[in-house]
């Protein structure tokens, strides 16, 4: 007969002290993606937590060296795949930047409104994922009800719903959809009436809150010794948004606020971010009436060369800021590029904001940190 | 701060610095072994570099190199480049980990992907890759993907 | 109109005429039995179906549309589903107990349908201390989920039985002091009396503010005792467990889950007893032409409607509110809830005393 010491021995993995250590993941259900966690309790209270990364690693960084410098733009949509427009602009600028081409006001202006579609439709998703993280399933359909309009819009003018490849060096590949204008429009009004339902629904739920406030505390200094960006530090009250540092496209002729939160816990990384989703429809609005006419793409040559030195692009995904660093050596592919993601300094900070809580507090922890772990693994 | 403030100020505290204006930002190359007490100096007053935002290698065959990017939160204008060499057999430098929590996965990744070892680094392990895939092509040589000499006979398919 | 106190005198008159009487009983027994299973049966399938389409309406989709007409067979195939799936037993399971939780529970929901009043003079046993015998019964649940937790051998298994059963051992005590409330008032543990007494109003609405207190109370504190969201951490998905039943497969499985809805309805019908009058037709005090036409309607089809909504209002909670963690969820009971409840019974009785309700 086993006396207890020898039972528990045998049927637990314990860590060095006698705690129990469990793996969360690879495979969640729903969101996130593929994220190996190793968390090790003492009860129900984490003592450490240890993210094993490398699932969907695809070496991204290697593949690049070789391929063309039209080709590697659309490489980015596979990272953060929630971005897609973002990443793709991001890379678009990086030469537009290097080789010094002319973007039309056109083109300008409707990446923007992309972009701004983009970064509502990845907060949509968040909000309903973590909601369904959570617990309340319904938030999760309400939420779709709108991304699937901004999919239906950038599958007419895109052709693709989720990796979107639409934007070249010089503009866009091909002018927009006649109808663009018309279902932005129909998308902004029932966005505004529908808001109101997330508010109600999940915003002013006492057990939500009760569950996210005073929950994953990251002060300020915190955020910035970590490398956080995006709503990660804006709600810990770091000012960070790079549309409004360095302004790229059309961004510097729009008005929208930089919303900022002080109370650093995951209840203020969920009102960042909806009011930033409130944000993007301001900047939708002032620029969807006035599309200018004209080229939608600028002269580019077919093959292009970046000339020899370095280069170094950041704009503000809906995670944050992502920043793109091609070492060139003149050839018509890049030498060494580096994808700097914001998930991967985000989830750098799980560790330290977890530790102490309870396994219920991890689920609304690492719901408002937003990973998307392609991003992370490249 | 001006270009030209930032370059007085750095040379007071590292003499052999040298500095190249020809890309968008400030680029800065010193040694190896002046990097951490450069940075240690830029992360205090009057500068306050605190935020840094991206840190990485690149493997010029003859040499890699360290590439550190800082700005400071309080005036995101100013954002300088910090490059320093290293011997391409041996690779060792410091760590920043102490003074930017960032640096842990960011070496950690430079670490598995080039082989640079950072000294008093608290866990240098790999990060994305599995320890096992280097024992299975070849167990003397070291398995850095993201180097120019990389050769991987089971996994990578040549052109 | 054929009401079913009628069939019942019927079949009975008939089977004491015709067999000697200790024969007629043993028939009478096995009826009795083969309605529950058939009644337990039934219910199942429509619970499951009805609880899939209040979700997707919730949710603005349709749900189950393609297995007969509006779905209605969906669940039917579910359960052939679930029948001939393979039922795996682990290795180092306890098999007795492993096998016998499940019937445990489906045991403990049938015993707590005798005395329930279905309708007008329908009821399997009306034993004096009715609602007495309900509480006690439904606190033996407790032994059946944490034997499927223990039996199976798997430590997220009993990390979820451990909490399932604090849950439902916590919330008990508030279900409980609500219940006594009506007993207070009535003055009899004894169902048909509870009822009878409702006969010029649902004490809902003759008992005011500590009823209603106590029923918004018992609402709460059932939700918790079967398990149902906001309060299913023990089954959560997206935390580390799935729960006690992690383990099982196959037709122990479909047992489970069936027996989570009945104790779903059983609950409701208590509620429905208790609360809203049972069988009882609205009734408003002495509006004698008002009561009589609402006594058109047959009793078991008020009974069936009180319960059914109280039922729809539990689904709804399911898909509105977020999961409670578990501490929050202790918290609630043992700090809030419990001095809510003793106050509410030491008002109940002040007013009972003194004969300030209706």
């Amino acid at each position: 007969m086993y006396n207890q010491t020898e039972i528990i021995k045998d049927t637990t993995d314990l860590g060095p002290d006698g705690e129990l250590v469990i793996n969360m993941g690879p495979q969640h259900p729903a969101t996130h993606g593929v994220l190996h966690l190793v968390v090790t309790l003492n009860g129900e209270t984490i003592k450490k937590i240890e993210p094993h990364l490398g699932y969907i690693h695809r070496s991204i960084e290697k593949m690049c060296e070789r391929l063309s410098y039209r080709q590697f733009i659309y490489v980015t949509s596979r990272m953060d795949y929630l971005s897609s427009h973002i990443n793709n602009t991001a890379c678009a600028l990086l030469i537009e930047k290097g080789m010094q081409i002319e973007v039309p006001e056109r083109a300008k202006v409707v990446r923007t409104i992309l972009n701004e579609l983009t970064r509502i439709a990845s907060h949509e998703l968040w909000i309903g994922a973590m909601a369904m993280d959570l617990g309340a399933f319904t938030p999760f359909f309400y939420a779709f009800r709108e991304r699937e309009m901004i999919t239906d819009i950038m599958e007419d003018t895109c052709g693709a719903r989720l990796t979107m490849n639409y934007i070249v060096p010089g503009g866009l590949m091909y002018d927009i959809h006649p109808n663009f204008q018309t279902k932005v429009k129909a998308f902004v009004k029932q966005f505004k009436e529908k808001v109101t339902e997330y508010e109600d629904l999940v915003t002013g739920n006492i057990i939500f809150q009760s569950r996210t406030k005073g929950v994953g505390v990251l002060t300020a200094e915190d955020a910035i010794s970590y490398g956080c960006s995006g709503p990660v530090a804006r709600a810990s009250g770091v000012s960070c948004d790079m549309r409004k540092i360095a302004p790229y496209d059309a961004y510097d002729r729009v008005e929208f606020d930089e919303v900022i939160e002080t109370a650093g816990d995951s209840f203020a990384r969920y009102i960042v971010r909806v009011k930033e989703m409130n944000q993007s429809i301001r900047i939708i609005e002032q620029l969807i009436d006035n599309i200018p006419e004209g080229e939608f793409v600028g002269k580019t040559k077919n093959v292009l060369k970046l000339n020899k030195g370095e280069f170094y692009q950041r704009v503000e995904t809906a995670r944050g800021e992502f920043g793109v660093f091609i070492v060139s050596e003149g050839g018509t592919t890049p030498y060494r590029i580096k994808f700097r993601s914001p998930g991967f300094s985000n989830l750098s900070v799980l560790d330290h904001i977890a530790k102490g809580s309870k396994i219920g507090d991890l689920m609304a922890t690492m719901g408002t940190l937003d990973l998307v772990i392609p991003d992370i693994d490249r | 701060m001006t270009n030209e403030a930032i370059k007085e100020y750095i040379t007071q505290h590292a003499p052999d610095a040298t500095y190249d204006e020809t890309g968008e930002w400030l680029n800065i190359v010193v040694e190896s072994n002046q990097l951490k007490p450069l940075a240690a100096v830029l992360h205090g007053q009057p500068m306050q570099m605190d935020f840094l935002f991206c840190l990485t290698c690149v493997d010029y065959t003859t040499h890699l190199t360290m590439v550190y990017h800082f700005t400071a939160t309080k005036d995101r204008s100013m954002n300088i480049v910090i490059k320093t060499n290293l011997d391409r057999a041996n690779p060792i430098i410091e760590t920043l980990c102490d003074i930017w929590r960032t640096a842990e996965f960011h070496e950690r990744e430079v670490f598995e992907m080039f082989g640079v070892t950072f000294l008093h680094h608290p866990d240098l392990r790999n990060l994305i890759l599995e320890e096992e895939t280097a024992i299975a092509v070849d167990k003397t040589k070291g398995y850095w993907p993201l180097r120019k000499d990389f050769e991987d006979p089971i996994n990578m398919i040549k052109l | 109109m054929l009401s079913l106190e009628s069939i019942t005198k019927t079949t009975q008159d008939w089977l004491f005429a015709k067999f000697s009487p200790e024969i007629a009983l043993t028939i009478e027994c096995v009826i009795v039995i083969l309605l529950c299973i058939t009644l337990f049966a039934v219910l199942g399938l429509v619970l499951v179906l009805l609880e899939r389409k209040v979700a997707a309406r919730i949710q603005i989709r349709l749900g189950p549309n393609r297995v007969g007409p509006g779905g209605i067979f969906q669940t039917a195939a579910d359960t052939l589903k679930l029948i001939m799936k393979e039922g795996l037993t682990p290795d180092t399971a306890d098999k007795f107990l492993f096998n016998l939780a499940p019937f445990i529970v489906m045991m403990v929901a049938m015993l707590l349908l005798a005395p329930i009043a279905f309708a007008k003079n329908f009821q399997i046993w009306d034993i004096n201390i009715g609602v007495l015998y309900i509480s006690a019964v439904s606190s033996l649940s407790v032994i059946g989920i944490l034997m499927a937790g223990w039996a199976s051998n798997n430590k997220y298994s009993l990390l979820g039985a451990m909490r399932s059963g604090a849950q439902i051992v916590s919330y008990e005590l508030s279900a409980g002091f609500a219940v006594l409330t009506i007993v207070v008032l009535t003055g009899s543990l004894r169902i048909s009396d509870i009822v009878a007494s409702q006969e010029n109003g649902w004490w809902l609405f003759k008992g005011h503010i500590p009823v209603i207190i106590a029923f918004v109370l018992y609402i709460i504190a059932v939700t918790a005792e079967t398990n149902r969201a906001p309060f299913d951490l023990a089954e959560a998905e997206s935390e580390l467990t799935a729960g006690f039943h992690t383990e099982y497969s196959g037709m122990k499985f479909a047992l489970f889950f069936l027996a989570e809805y009945i104790n779903i309805f059983i609950v409701c019908a208590i509620g429905a007893t208790l609360f809203l009058g049972g069988w009882m037709p609205l009734h408003i005090g002495h509006w004698d032409g008002f009561n009589h036409i609402m006594d058109y309607i047959p009793s078991s089809v008020w009974f069936m409607g009180k319960t059914f909504f109280l039922i729809f209002v539990i689904m709804w909670f399911r898909w509105t509110f977020p999961r409670l963690r578990v501490d929050q969820l202790l918290n609630l009971e043992w700090k809030y809830l419990l001095p809510i409840s003793l106050f509410n019974l030491l008002l109940v009785t002040v007013i009972a005393i003194m004969g300030w309700h209706f």
